[in-house]
């Protein structure tokens, strides 16, 4: 089990939280294509390795947060605020 | 080379007896890569495996290589909860399903190999008039669309599945359920290996540790791919690789609406017979059958954060098994065997990918995510179809990529009885 560390509450056990998936993903303009709306709202990288992805703390703050993390080993490796840049 | 194409039956078992069981070979070639074939399988899991069968039995192409990374039937093949079944809602996935098993209700005849088919029964619990309500629709889409399906009353549920808590006071009350008398249980290892079987009695190739680590492109087309053992060449390429699509994918260049996460099982202790059908609870989110060695097969839910591990969280674990024990309250002393994780390729509408990519030569096969193991034969079927004749199998028509662009999904995410 994971122990990820909410910017407000600290260090916290997997299920107290909601992942939210891919994070800061641009939305395009409305007059995109169904192509570009179609990218947007379902194709991923859905990486092997170091992901960026949204959490909530849905049983503590109810606070979103980002973090990166690798999908192979579970290592969280970073974590910084929705409207922060990745490190 | 020895010969691989022996035929089973009780005369060669009977002959088997009289010479102390000395005649037995390989039930298939092991092989390594040659330099090119018509057409390369990426993946030798079941679908992989099945896909490569049918190209050869269907369609006559046996210039065919499986190219699988670890083991056959290693991956989510070895990993699933082993239950088969066609109990969708849609009329597209129910053709879909529904093809698959009665494919494998001959699928022992036809590879000459016993996948131990056992069509005891799916139970699908209902806890709350909701429940009956969502279920008697259920029931009826199922018939509509030619699949066997009947309602069962709370009397029916308890006759089928004695060990189930029918108190007054259980923590999830059983009104009643849904049962699909034809699902069942088949033996995964087999299927891998019949299919494996039949494949290489045709003349295909199946190689094991063979890595893709990228794909050769030519004048804007896919004419082969680079592995750990070289350099092979092909006319066609097809991905079978489930929760590794997008791995494959980026190697070649394209994004896929899939998200790889996570999904647990475990098993008991053997114990004697006490459950004669696979139970399903989508409100615990567990399913639960006995296998024909004995063991509790428990199957969890999703393990809901992006993962190529291969290990569930405890947390989820523990929660099923809650869950569980709250519906077999007898189970409590039953120690836990094995628990572990396969990496399933989930896409948002629950329904399966097969089809061309954006790119000449390659397609693809996934996006079967929780439930592949049922879907086995009819995703070789199709995907052969498809790699053999360049055409979409009709059954595979509605199952493009391009339909998360058009927004014609077909969204199964309920219809597949499991909140995953």
């Amino acid at each position: 089990m994971m122990q990820l560390k909410c910017p407000w509450c600290g260090v916290r056990d997997e299920p107290e939280f909601v992942c939210g998936g891919t994070t800061q993903i641009a939305r395009p303009d409305v007059a995109c294509s169904d192509q570009e709306w179609g990218e947007y709202l379902f194709f991923r990288e859905n990486p092997k390795g170091v992901h960026r992805e949204r959490w909530r703390h849905a049983y503590g703050c109810g606070q979103w947060f980002n973090i990166v993390r690798s999908t192979l080993t579970h290592e969280i490796i970073a974590v910084y605020g929705m409207q922060e840049r990745p490190p | 080379m020895r010969d691989t194409k022996q035929k089973y039956s009780v005369w060669t078992l009977l002959q088997g007896a009289a010479s102390r069981h000395r005649q037995w070979t390989p039930a298939w070639r092991d092989a390594q890569p040659k330099p090119a074939y018509d057409v390369i399988i990426v993946g030798g899991g079941g679908h992989g495996l099945a896909t490569a069968y049918y190209l050869a039995k269907n369609h006559g192409l046996t210039n065919v290589a499986v190219l699988e990374r670890g083991w056959i039937g290693g991956g989510n093949t070895g990993r699933n909860t082993t239950i088969v079944r066609s109990n969708y809602l849609y009329p597209e996935s129910a053709r879909l399903y529904d093809f698959s098993l009665k494919l494998y209700e001959n699928l022992s005849q036809a590879l000459n190999f016993n996948i131990m088919l056992s069509q005891r029964g799916l139970i699908v619990l209902a806890h709350s008039r909701h429940d009956l309500e969502s279920m008697s629709r259920w029931a009826n889409a199922m018939r509509m669309n030619g699949v066997d399906a009947d309602l069962l009353t709370r009397e029916q549920v308890r006759h089928l599945a004695p060990a189930l808590d029918m108190s007054s006071n259980a923590r999830y009350p059983i009104l009643g359920g849904l049962t699909q008398a034809r699902a069942g249980t088949a033996r995964h290892d087999a299927v891998a290996w019949g299919y494996a079987r039949g494949a290489s009695a045709l003349g295909v190739d199946i190689v094991q540790n063979c890595e893709v680590r990228g794909f050769i492109e030519e004048a804007g087309a896919i004419v082969g791919v680079d592995t750990s053992l070289g350099r092979v060449r092909a006319g066609k390429v097809g991905i079978a690789a489930a929760g590794h699509s997008s791995v494959l994918a980026k190697l070649a260049g394209f994004k896929l609406p899939v998200t790889s996460y996570a999904l647990q099982a475990m098993v008991s202790e053997p114990v004697k017979p006490m459950l004669n059908a696979v139970v399903l609870s989508a409100a615990i989110g567990s399913y639960i059958s006995q296998s024909d060695k004995g063991e509790m097969v428990i199957g969890g839910g999703l393990d809901l954060f992006p993962s190529y591990a291969q290990r569930g969280s405890f947390s989820v674990m523990q929660d099923t098994l809650a869950g569980t024990l709250a519906l077999f309250p007898s189970f409590s002393r039953l120690p836990l065997l094995r628990q572990w994780a396969g990496i399933v390729d989930v896409v948002r509408d629950s329904s399966p990918i097969i089809g061309r990519t954006p790119l000449k030569n390659l397609y693809i096969n996934c996006g079967w995510g929780t439930g592949g193991f049922k879907a086995i034969p009819v995703g070789g079927w199709t995907f052969a179809h498809l790699l053999a004749t360049g055409k979409d199998h009709e059954l595979a028509e509605p199952f493009q990529l391009d339909r998360f662009n058009t927004g014609r999904l077909i969204d199964e995410a309920a219809g597949a009885g499991i909140a995953h």
